[in-house]
């Protein structure tokens, strides 16, 4: 029982849980999954289904914080994409044909690319704070994705797009697969490769890391592009899911839920150490949070106010220092923070 | 290391004042460009009205300097600027008195700063973290006090906010402007000639250096965040006065503007240096910008988002040219902590 308790994703888990549960209570049905049309059906489908692209792109910003940086352009990079994807179809002569919808994608995902790698230049190349690189293209990325959609809101009509957001592949809806595939990818590359160690080293002293001979700077190039590019597809799917780009609110403050995410799943922003799993985790709290705020009757307005609480009370219950103050529980040596956060008492 | 004078081809300047020189530069000359393309562009209204139109940013943006300094960030301004203006909205409706109602709710910024800054300095998480669950708070409190903009008709705001201050022919300003002048006097006195200010900048700087020497840090720590809460309520009352009206979705993104004020004007964001006068020079560069767009006339308002990134970048360069220069190579971490020595803790 105290493994369990110790276990780092524990509190998340329970308070997922707790948010299930409660569900449970004022929802009739809630945990009813159905078949109609060869589409599954119900509110667990449709929790992961609309968090499909916040878990993307929380996905992209684990990586990111595992090497200590931070990514504050994602939702830039979400208007972005979805605002070229919108535009190169909405030229197409047949708005339908799967090659023309197909390279507009290519096309939207490669320029998140790049744009995942700009701020990787900055930070890996010219040595700046990770916060303030990509609070460059956080500020500028709005504007660039209205100059994309001069201001207006384009509306498509696609069919072939519309599955990226909101059509279904094998009875799963396709945002899931979508989600699955990128979450088996990077799993894979960062478990069963050195891949996923060469980020925690790097983020636990790139300097070390490079004396070590681990190319640091690509690490974190490709850490940044990579991130660039799970924002590229969540782009696609928000905009797919409504079939229009809004340059300026579409992904507005997904930055910060994709951080909030990656902190409820147990990953410290100091960078060297990430959990995928707690990522997910996360990422799945905040989307559940929002559907029962909806499904128990509390008006929308007070949204904000709950997910305020539940990242306090999250954030609170994993910080060493709040339940050694609280629950009078000593530190255990071998998770303790590093020595630099250790207060030190000075007497005079 | 010692302080070297001999900076980047300006001899006698220190390496210090260069990014703070570099932005009052810039604003010079997009002063002096707009004057020469715009017909009524070069006066001193102009510059005036920059203030005007900025008042309350300037005043947030004095509360985010103290915050950077100290080597936090506060993203919760914006909400809280708009907390207020929902506060003072909707007490003067109920029929309280102006001054009361402002009173209020500069305590009420001040104690959330307080709160956010006890949760930070005695839970150690992480100021991003917890400023931005104060971002959440105030915003979802601005929704529960209500969803729609409410008019200001009290008397005392409407006279604040129509009356003019003249300085002189063809000039004037409003008292916002006097009020966001004060603010700047008294903070560049605090930073610059109080013990506190001293140990904002050395908290900054290295806070387990500041610890070591016995300086307060917790005190420190906790203060800046309380004076950015007090400063965010302070440019929502002022907010009120530009507006005339209390609304939810006021100040959104607010809090970009004031940290991408506080770069432009030189101000690091690891911490320890940085000066008052950059920030004002920062914001005057934001207004400007957007005093030359609307001249224009042809260009968009997301050009305005544009420009401030391009001007964040070229700044953030600069600065890592001038840090470059100091430390022999870019480091990729650009702040560690160092290890205290075994036995330090009594």
């Amino acid at each position: 029982m105290s493994r369990l308790l110790r276990h780092r994703l524990f509190w998340p888990f329970v308070i997922l849980a707790g948010l299930l549960l409660l569900n449970l209570v004022f929802t009739d049905h809630f945990f009813t999954i159905e078949i109609k049309e060869g589409h599954l059906y119900g509110s667990l489908i449709d929790i992961a289904r609309f968090g499909a692209p916040l878990i993307l792109v929380s996905i992209g910003m684990t990586l990111v914080i595992a090497t200590g940086g931070i990514d504050l352009s994602v939702g830039s990079v979400v208007a972005i994409a979805g605002a070229l994807a919108c535009l190169r179809i909405s030229l197409l002569d047949d708005q339908s044909s799967t090659g023309g919808v197909l390279a507009a994608m290519a096309l939207a995902l490669g320029l998140s690319l790049v744009l995942g790698a700009w701020n990787g230049l900055l930070v890996a190349g010219a040595g700046i704070q990770p916060i303030i690189a990509t609070l460059i293209l956080m500020v500028a990325g709005r504007g660039l994705a209205q100059l994309i959609t001069d201001g207006q809101i384009i509306t498509i009509n696609s069919a072939p797009y519309k599955v990226v957001g909101g059509g279904y592949w094998l009875t799963l809806p396709f945002g899931i697969i979508v989600v699955a595939l990128v979450l088996a990818i990077s799993a894979f590359l960062t478990r069963r490769l050195a891949l996923g160690l060469l980020i925690e080293s790097v983020g636990g002293n790139a300097e070390a890391s490079r004396l070590a001979g681990i190319g640091a700077k690509g690490v974190l190039i490709m850490v940044y592009a990579f991130c660039g590019l799970c924002a590229g597809i969540a782009g696609l799917m928000i905009s797919s899911n409504v079939s229009s780009a809004d340059g300026n609110n579409a992904g507005l403050w997904i930055e910060l839920d994709a951080i909030l995410a990656v902190v409820i799943g147990g990953t410290s922003l100091s960078g060297g150490r990430f959990s995928l799993g707690g990522t997910v985790l996360g990422a799945l709290i905040i989307q559940t949070l929002t559907t029962t705020i909806y499904s128990i009757g509390v008006p929308p307005e007070t949204t904000l106010l709950f997910k305020a609480l539940v990242v306090t009370i999250v954030c609170l219950l994993q910080s060493p220092a709040f339940r050694e103050k609280v629950f009078h529980r000593r530190r255990r040596p071998v998770t303790a923070p590093p020595v630099a956060e250790k207060k030190v008492k000075v007497s005079l | 290391m010692t302080s070297r004078t001999v900076p980047t081809g300006w001899p006698g300047i220190p390496r210090k004042y260069v990014p703070v020189l570099v932005t009052a530069g810039l604003f010079v000359a997009m002063f002096v460009a707009g004057g020469i393309r715009y017909q009524g562009f070069a006066t001193g209204q102009i510059v005036l009205n920059v203030f005007i139109d900025n008042a309350f940013l300037l005043v947030v943006a004095v509360g985010m300097t103290f915050v950077i300094l100290a080597g936090g960030i506060d993203l919760s301004v914006g909400s809280v600027v708009a907390l207020s203006t929902m506060i003072t909205a909707s007490l003067l409706n109920d029929g309280w008195n102006a001054y009361a109602v402002i009173l209020l709710v500069l305590v009420i910024g001040g104690v959330l700063g307080l709160g956010m800054g006890a949760i930070i300095h005695y839970f150690e998480i992480q100021p991003f973290i917890v400023t931005l669950a104060g971002m959440f708070l105030a915003r979802g409190l601005c929704y529960t006090i209500g969803t729609d903009s409410i008019p200001i008709t009290n008397p005392t705001f409407t006279t604040f906010a129509q009356s003019a201050v003249p300085l002189g022919p063809d000039l004037w300003i409003t008292p916002s402007v006097l009020i966001g002048a004060v603010v700047v006097l008294v903070a560049a006195y605090v930073l610059h000639y109080t013990r506190l200010g001293r140990t904002v900048y050395a908290t900054g700087g290295s806070e387990q250096s500041a610890l070591l020497m016995g300086l307060p840090v917790a005190r420190t720590k906790i203060a800046v965040y309380t004076i950015s809460g007090f400063c965010s309520a302070l440019g929502g009352v002022l907010l009120s006065f530009y507006m005339l009206s209390g609304y939810g979705l006021h100040a959104v993104g607010m809090e970009l503007d004031a940290i991408a004020a506080v770069v432009i004007g030189g101000t690091l964001l690891t911490g320890g240096t940085g000066y008052l006068f950059g920030t004002v020079l920062g914001v005057l560069v934001l207004g400007l910008i957007q005093t030359i767009i609307s001249f224009e006339g042809t260009l968009s308002s997301w050009w305005t988002r544009i420009f401030i990134g391009v001007l964040l970048f070229v700044f953030i360069v600069l600065q890592r040219l001038i840090g470059t220069r100091r430390t022999g190579w870019p480091r990729l971490r650009s702040r560690r902590v160092p290890v205290p020595a075994a036995g330090a803790d009594d």
